[in-house]
């Protein structure tokens, strides 16, 4: 089967409908020319960075210091990674039946069935 | 003992009122980051305003408190430099006095962080986390601003053109920074006056924008002698204390 992989945007709305590059961005200017961007925190505890949202800037720079203005005012993070939304590959909801479902009824792909002696810690 | 109150003062006021001014993009700003980034800055201002009047207010005594020297004294009264009460304007405006000033700040917060009084040391110390952003931020718009578009390129042009002239006071010590910078606490801001023109030079040239020539340098504000601008900062400011005496939230 010739399974196509279809390019979505963060919040899985298809480009075409008018999802990221078209959000309104307030009064005055051509906002619209500033690409989104999707920004990963790395907070004090722990080691991988957490995608936490999304927002508006012009280069790489910006959506860096704009990241740590809008995502990081609480003491939120120790390092901030930003990549422009349009790099980000997203499945299809629409596939997410065939993606998906058949792991559903397969409860043996979990290691659950067995008895483990009593000597073994940390399991 | 006066000229430490004083030059106190003079920290406390040019923060307050910069912070004061930036406030006024709050919900205002050309796009939503930018708005929460330029009021980030307001709060870390109004943060640094806080600890000097709160230390002020211990050298006053006689009940004085941050709140009394923020809402209570008169235009006067008010120590800040010129540069800082100018209207925003625009955008451009708004980024070259923050440019202007946080290279400012920077060079004296760097020397008055080994200052001889502890409190004013501290003081700085701590702040200088939050300038040296507040200036790689401004000094990137400096930049992209002048490098940018023609009209972008235009409108920077034209608020230096504006600001230039309340430069020069930056770095004509008042009478009180003098008995500070003798006494050892405070820092000799003529002093600092080639390497702030070498730094802004360099941005300048990178953001493709010129200095004016022969500019007649605007003096007055270090002494309270201000333009008619602080007034209406400070009707504003002042204006929950002025008409309800004492209100508390």
């Amino acid at each position: 089967m010739n399974i196509q992989i279809r390019k979505l945007y963060y919040g899985d709305i298809p480009e075409e409908k008018g999802g990221a590059e078209n959000t309104p961005l307030g009064a005055g200017g051509k906002q619209s020319d500033w690409p989104l961007w999707e920004v990963f925190i790395r907070s004090k505890q722990g080691l991988d960075h957490k995608h936490v949202g999304s927002l508006h800037a012009a280069d790489a720079q910006m959506a860096i210091e704009n990241a740590r203005d809008v995502y990081t005012r609480r003491m939120e993070g120790v390092s901030i990674w930003a990549v422009e939304s349009k790099y980000i590959h997203a499945s299809n909801p629409e596939e997410a039946g065939e993606f998906f479902e058949p792991a559903v009824d397969k409860i043996y792909r979990h290691p659950t069935f067995y008895d483990l002696p009593d000597e073994v810690n940390h399991m | 003992m006066n000229s430490l109150i004083d030059y106190t003062l003079h920290l406390a006021d040019n923060a307050l009122i910069l912070g004061q001014r930036n406030s006024e993009w709050c919900g205002h700003g050309p796009v939503l980051e930018q708005d929460i980034a330029i009021t980030n800055i307001s709060l870390d201002l109004i943060g640094q305003a806080r600890n000097f009047y709160q230390y002020a207010a211990t050298l006053i005594g006689d009940n004085a408190t941050e709140d009394s020297l923020a809402y209570l004294r008169k235009e006067r009264e008010f120590k800040n430099a010129l540069l800082i009460e100018q209207p925003n304007v625009d955008w451009a405006q708004t980024i070259l006095r923050q440019f202007f000033f946080s290279q400012y700040q920077y060079l004296i917060f760097d020397q008055l962080q080994h200052s001889k009084d502890k409190q004013l040391a501290a003081i700085a110390e701590k702040s200088l986390k939050e300038i040296t952003y507040h200036l790689r931020w401004s000094s990137e718009w400096v930049i992209r601003l002048g490098d940018g578009t023609e009209e972008s390129h235009r409108r920077m042009q034209k608020a230096i053109d504006e600001l230039w002239r309340y430069t020069g006071e930056l770095f004509e010590a008042s009478n009180y920074e003098l008995e500070a910078m003798k006494d050892g606490f405070g820092v000799a801001v003529s002093q600092l006056k080639d390497e702030w023109m070498n730094k802004v030079k360099e941005i300048f040239s990178e953001a493709t924008l010129s200095i004016p020539e022969k500019t007649f340098m605007q003096t007055g504000g270090k002494e309270g002698k201000h333009t008619e601008h602080l007034g209406y900062i400070l009707t504003e400011l002042q204006y929950m204390q002025r008409a309800y005496p004492g209100c508390e939230w």
